[in-house]
């Protein structure tokens, strides 16, 4: 019963999300991680030392989704399960490697309640399914932030697989959103503003808060719509799902696709000027009141309280 | 080039909807029902591209009852050419859909196979990327521009690292993302009209495939409640309690 795990990885870095998966899958069997891309020998010395890891395999892959699924398939033999986190790699390579092998997939599991069952949310995480998997092989993703972290210091040992494959796709561009803040999925406190910050410009006050705590920028996908935040910020049914121990919503009304993506904050503090807005009323601590003044005056009092991260 | 687009009837993404207290699933009966967001930019970039004058001819494809005709319909006010309802009162798994959608690859041989990037009801977003793996076919899913360029398209991506840009050449695969156009409201005039479209209908029997399901749903039940805060009177008080929580994290 061993497992394939499939890295997720950007600009040379070893995603966060992965030593989630490895810890969501670790009791499923002994884990081999499978490293796709081009020039990946430091992410494949970083996965490595993660708890659980068996072996590192590192494979050229063309970063497309018919390249990649091709390569993944060709492992897929020597495994009882396929893995990789419900990020947008997983999401779009999974679902076809499943259906090559004839294999329903199980995707954006919170949790892993057995070998063969799992929990994945419906319509917007609104409902929560259970299901049993019983076919020969599983296809899994895995939502990271609604598991920890596998610890790290193991030395598992790399291999590296002779491997070529012709893609059809070709990628011909990436445009990445450049900025210094935490991993928007696995960040300990995200700050999120809406479509009422009212321009790029003024969005940046959300940017100023987040620094201020070491906290990742979310937005909503009004705000996105509206091109005030770049599109890999959104949260939600459609956008990222978070998890911080601490979401800060300034100017979001809380519509359920929002929700959506915000089930898992621990704890979440809402700025509104409309004291009925849906976020204020699950929210753990709302101030009700016009954000270009609160934000300004809570900078200041966060310096006084000497918070600093 | 010819133009498939596969759509769902789902609950209508404005319904809160309510889990049933017998765990055996989400309440569907008495709640309204319409074309999943997704399909929606779908058929719009089809009729988009038709209108560019990339679009010789525009099918629309739907799997389920027989009133998943009011989104075929819908389709077809759109400027969709021609409808096919594959019907079933069965909840069918993405496995099964893709597979029945192949077939209608195989039958109407499109250049290029639009779809929503997921279904606002089960989430699964699996759909477009299987149906590229059955027909052996490139794909382009989170699809958020499109550009037509020769005897390939350039699609636009939204990803997690923010977008990038993939040359598929044709017969391929896109499933659309939200941004990618504004889906038009039909006028009534191509309301009418979308009636005397032709609009076939055939049992999912008549495709000879195994459509039964491969995982057990053993129950369907609600999130957890979260329970209800307090309301702060200024930025100071706000400011103490996210120093609260600040330090308490680092504690950790
Ligand atoms: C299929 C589908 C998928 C979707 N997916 C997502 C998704 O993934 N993520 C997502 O976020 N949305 C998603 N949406 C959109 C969602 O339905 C809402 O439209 C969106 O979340 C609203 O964004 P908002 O809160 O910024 O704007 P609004 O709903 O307009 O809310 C603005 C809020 O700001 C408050 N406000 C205004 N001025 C001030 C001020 N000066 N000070 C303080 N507060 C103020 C208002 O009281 C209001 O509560 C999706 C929709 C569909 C149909």
């Amino acid at each position: 019963m061993s497992v394939l795990v499939i890295a997720d990885h950007d600009l040379g870095v070893l995603s966060p999300a992965t030593a989630r998966v490895v810890h969501a899958v670790s009791e499923l069997g002994p884990i081999d991680l499978l490293v796709l891309g081009h020039g990946t020998t430091d992410i494949a010395t970083e996965a490595a030392k993660l708890a659980g890891v068996t072996k590192v395999l590192v494979a050229d892959s063309p970063n497309t989704a018919d390249g990649d699924s091709l390569v993944i398939e060709r492992f897929a033999n020597g495994y009882s399960y396929i893995v990789q986190s419900a990020g947008s790699v997983g999401k779009d390579r999974l679902p076809r490697v499943a259906a090559k092998l004839d294999i329903m997939p199980v995707t954006d599991i919170v949790e892993v309640l057995g070998p063969t069952r799992f929990i994945r949310p419906i319509y917007a995480g609104n409902a929560l399914q259970t299901v049993t998997d019983n076919q020969a092989k599983h296809v899994l993703t895995i939502r990271a932030s609604a598991f920890r972290a596998a610890a790290t210091g193991n030395n598992a040992p790399i291999e590296t697989i002779e491997n070529a494959v012709v893609s059809a796709a070709k990628l011909i561009a990436q445009h990445r959103t450049e900025s210094d803040t935490p991993d928007l999925a696995t960040a300990q406190i995200v700050v999120g503003g809406g479509v009422a910050l009212g321009s790029a410009n003024k969005f940046q006050l959300i940017e100023q808060l987040a620094k201020k705590l070491g906290a990742a920028i979310g937005a909503t996908r009004a705000a996105v719509d509206a091109g005030y935040a770049p599109n890999d910020w959104q949260v939600g049914q459609t956008g990222k799902i978070i998890a911080p121990d601490l979401y800060i919503a300034i100017g979001i009304s809380g519509a359920l696709q929002h929700l959506a993506g915000i089930q898992g904050a621990k704890k979440i503090v809402a700025i509104n000027s409309d004291s009925e807005a849906p976020l204020v009323k699950l929210a753990d601590v709302a101030l009700i009141g016009d954000l270009f003044e609160i934000i300004p005056q809570l900078l200041t009092e966060l310096d006084k309280a000497g918070v600093k991260r | 080039m010819k133009i498939l687009v596969a759509i769902k009837r789902v609950v209508d993404h404005n319904v809160r909807i309510r889990v049933r207290p017998d765990g055996t699933g989400v309440e569907t009966s008495g709640v309204r029902m319409s074309m999943n967001p997704f399909c929606k930019h779908a058929v719009e970039a089809a009729v988009q591209l038709g209108e560019a004058g990339h679009g010789d001819e525009i099918v629309v494809v739907s799997i389920g009852p027989k009133v998943a005709n009011d989104v075929i319909l819908t389709a077809l006010a759109m400027g969709a050419h021609r409808g096919i309802l594959i019907e079933t009162d069965a909840e069918l798994e993405t496995l099964a859909i893709a597979k029945l959608l192949a077939k209608v690859v195989a039958e109407e041989n499109p250049d290029l196979v639009l779809l929503g990037k997921q279904a606002v009801d089960d989430d699964s977003n699996h759909v477009g990327q299987m149906l590229a793996a059955l027909t052996d076919r490139p794909q382009a899913t989170f699809a958020s521009a499109i550009t037509v360029n020769g005897a390939a398209l350039d699609v636009t991506r939204e990803v997690d690292t923010g977008t990038e840009v993939v040359s598929l050449p044709l017969p391929a695969i896109v499933t659309a993302d939200l941004r990618l156009n504004t889906p038009r409201n039909a006028a009534l005039p191509m309301v009418m009209k979308a009636r005397s479209k032709p609009l076939a209908v055939r049992p999912a029997a008549e495709f000879g495939i195994d459509l039964a399901s491969r995982l057990v749903v053993e129950k369907v039940s609600p999130p957890a409640e979260r329970v209800a805060g307090k309301t702060v009177g200024s930025a100071g008080e706000l400011a103490a309690y996210i120093a609260g929580e600040v330090s308490q994290m680092e504690a950790l």
